[in-house]
């Protein structure tokens, strides 16, 4: 099943993807597009990937936490033009009880930030775009007419 | 073994930007680390020399370290910080 998808993400069909009657713990974590970066208005954005691989990255974190906590773990991430409140990316991790379920939702969601090739650009109010660099090392603004691409 | 190593060089986000393209076929000679693919393909295109000399890369399809040996055919990604969720 792909993790990359281009469409709205479902939670709540993750959710039932995940749920058994042995589960009796459920965390959801949804990260969603915010109106404002770095004292910045935000418009929108656009997620892009190396697709291939970030599938397979997303394979090997969900493997990894299977192995460290019994538990079953639904995963997607957007991909493309998003608005502002659209939900970018979903992990559910449902397992007997809280604990396995909550440490496995947060792995999952730490590593992606890390490993995952995923980027972001974001989309101003004043036309500028840029893309996103968590680690702040650098700042590569593009003019607003060659962002159409 | 051939003399020569082509490798398939991958641009993405910033980095295509700067690369003015997604791909580039590299050619090295041999022996070859993934160090040594990124600091040809810097040198390819005007404004590639502004990817960081030592950027996270992926070798096909899974992260690497720059003293990775690359065989012919491999495929190289030069990724950005990620930036998801």
């Amino acid at each position: 099943m792909a993790f990359l998808v281009r469409r709205p993400i479902d939670e709540r069909a993750l959710v039932q993807r995940v749920a058994a009657p042995d589960r009796g713990g459920i965390a959801c974590f949804l990260g969603t597009v915010r109106n404002h970066h770095a004292n910045r208005e935000v418009r929108r954005l656009s997620y892009s990937a190396y697709e291939p691989m970030a599938e397979a990255e997303c394979r090997r974190l969900l493997d990894e936490a299977a192995s460290r906590w019994p538990a079953a773990i639904a995963l997607e991430h957007r991909l493309g033009d998003l608005a502002i409140g659209d939900v970018a990316v979903a992990v559910v991790a449902a397992a007997a009880h809280r604990e396995a379920a909550f440490e496995a939702c947060r792995y999952v969601m730490d590593q992606l930030k890390h490993r995952v090739p995923i980027w972001k650009r974001e989309h101003y109010a004043d036309g500028t775009v840029a893309w996103v660099d968590p680690t702040g090392a650098q700042a590569l603004n593009a003019p607003a007419e060659v962002s159409h691409g | 073994m051939p003399e020569r190593i082509r490798v398939n060089v991958l641009f993405f986000a910033s980095y295509s930007d700067l690369a003015g393209r997604e791909s580039a076929e590299v050619i090295v000679g041999s022996p070859a680390t993934a160090g040594d693919v990124v600091r040809q393909a810097r040198a390819m295109f005007p404004g590639a020399e502004r990817i960081p000399e030592r950027p996270l890369v992926a070798l096909n399809q899974t992260h690497s370290k720059l003293a990775a040996p690359v065989a012919d055919g491999d495929e190289l990604a030069l990724l950005p910080p990620m930036a998801g969720g």
